[in-house]
């Protein structure tokens, strides 16, 4: 394996300072956000290289389902920011985190207990890549899909109360607006499987293959891989819609839009 | 033959029904009757009519046929107490998608309304056409109670009647009742067995 050394990283970093130039020059005013957003993903990246040094030192079941805990919060706070009308309360965290721990936190485990079978299975090496790749997927399915479904509810109240109305139960007065967020949410994940190979090389593979991994064997994993990501995103994204459908009408099959938030003026 | 004499239980009653401001002390329905509300905009007709049919969220004792509402399953009770908000919602493409049965010509035809116009777009349909088409369309669940917001606002004067002619028929065939929100003094005055108005929130009786 070739090691990078400071003056590698370095040079990427000027290349990215070159950019900057170039887009202030041509007045994008994208250059602080981009220099922002490059430091953040340096110091970000560094930071979580040392803990998973620390933790791959210890190799301790505590440590990693500690680990395994705060990706899981992060990535449902991301998911709660990505939603411009989330559910009030707990709800708007709670059910979007949930989703995420049932889906990728059961694959995870299936993945490591029967199909790569590290010794032992929470060996954090192979335990906290393969979750933050189902976390990261699962995530996006289950903000996206809960994102369609608040918006397509408050744009579509009457159609939903004029269904409720003519004396349809609240599960049909929704199902068209609940089927229509698990495609969005599932589409993504879908069209990767697609484009996987042809338009674009897997981040996991290519990272093997850098690693030096012969091609078939990195081809492999990344076959689980996905397979794997689409469960979860499934899982996730369907879960999360029931949860959150459920909580948009009341015990009398009310429609109750004053559980959502109000987005901040503006977009 | 033997004929009981039942304690006579009202169709549709209604008690110290409270929602946001509003105010209804009491209501009382019996078949055949259609009872007009009259009074300002935003007084909270529209407020009332959502109230009973469980739209919102309400306090006080609504009940059909001595039956308490909260004793009917939340769908069925919508079925049976049909409300047709003044502006009329659609999720299908056509029109047409809307009905289980399609509406009969005579119906339709009463109505004023072509067979044709079930098959077009529901976004190419006037709202006066929309309107009639919802109230058929709530009609074929046969409900015992219907509460109508403006249901002619948006129709013309011919029109306007043979809505009218139309529900006091359905009316008498279901044995059925009606709660009837209008602007239109004449309207009030052709169609009211019972009046009441409705201000700031207070439903009474006139």
């Amino acid at each position: 394996m070739i090691t990078l050394t400071a003056w590698d990283l370095a040079l990427a970093s000027a290349l990215v300072c070159l950019s900057a130039a170039l887009t202030h020059a041509l007045r994008l005013a994208t250059a602080g956000r981009l220099l922002v957003a490059s430091a953040r993903a340096l110091v970000q990246l560094l930071l979580v290289g040392l803990l998973l040094k620390l933790l791959f030192a210890r190799a301790d079941l505590l440590w990693v389902a500690a680990f395994a805990g705060v990706m899981l919060a992060i990535a449902g706070y991301e998911t709660l920011a990505r939603q411009r009308r989330p559910l009030t309360g707990v709800w708007g965290y709670g059910i979007g985190t949930l989703a995420m721990f049932l889906s990728s936190f059961t694959v995870a485990i299936v993945a490591l207990t029967a199909i790569v079978e590290p010794n032992p299975w929470y060996t954090p090496q192979y335990a906290i890549p393969l979750l933050g790749m189902l976390l990261g997927n699962t995530m996006t399915g289950i903000a996206i899909a809960l994102d369609r479904m608040t918006q397509t509810a408050f744009d579509q109240r009457g159609a939903i109360e004029a269904r409720l109305i003519l004396g349809q139960p609240w599960r049909e007065a929704i199902s068209d607006i609940r089927a229509d967020s698990m495609r969005a949410g599932m589409i993504p994940t879908i069209n990767a499987m697609a484009a996987a190979g042809v338009v674009s090389l897997p981040g996991m593979m290519t990272g093997q293959i850098l690693a030096g991994s012969p091609p078939l064997e990195a081809v492999k994993y990344q076959i689980v891989i996905l397979f794997l990501i689409a469960v979860g995103t499934i899982f996730g994204t369907v879960g999360a819609i029931w949860g959150a459908s459920r909580r948009l009408f009341d015990t009398r099959e009310r429609l109750r839009l004053d559980r959502l938030r109000v987005p901040p003026e503006g977009h | 033959m033997n004929v009981t004499k039942k304690s006579h239980v009202p169709l549709l009653t209604l008690e110290n029904l409270r929602h946001e401001g509003l105010e209804a002390a009491a209501l009382e329905l019996e078949a055949g009757d259609i009872a007009l509300v009259s009074g300002p905009s935003g007084a909270g007709k529209t407020r009332l009519l959502r109230a009973l049919a469980d739209l919102d969220a309400h306090s006080g004792d609504v009940s059909l046929e001595g039956r308490h509402y909260l004793s009917f399953k939340p769908w069925d009770w919508r079925r049976q107490v049909g409300f047709l908000p003044t502006e009329s919602h659609w999720w299908r493409k056509d029109a047409g998608g809307h009905f289980d049965t399609p509406p009969q010509s005579e119906t339709l035809k009463r109505l004023k309304l072509d067979a044709v116009i079930l098959k077009r777009p529901v976004g190419q349909l006037s709202s006066g056409e929309r309107q009639r088409l919802a109230l058929l369309r709530l009609l074929q669940n046969a409900p015992k109670v219907l509460l109508l917001d403006e249901p002619t606002g948006s129709l013309d004067g011919d029109s306007a009647a043979r809505v009218e002619a139309e529900v006091k028929r359905y009316l008498k065939a279901n044995r059925a009742a009606a709660i009837w929100v209008s602007h239109d003094e004449a309207q009030v005055k052709r169609l009211a067995s019972r009046r009441y108005s409705m201000r700031e929130g207070k439903l009474e009786r006139q």
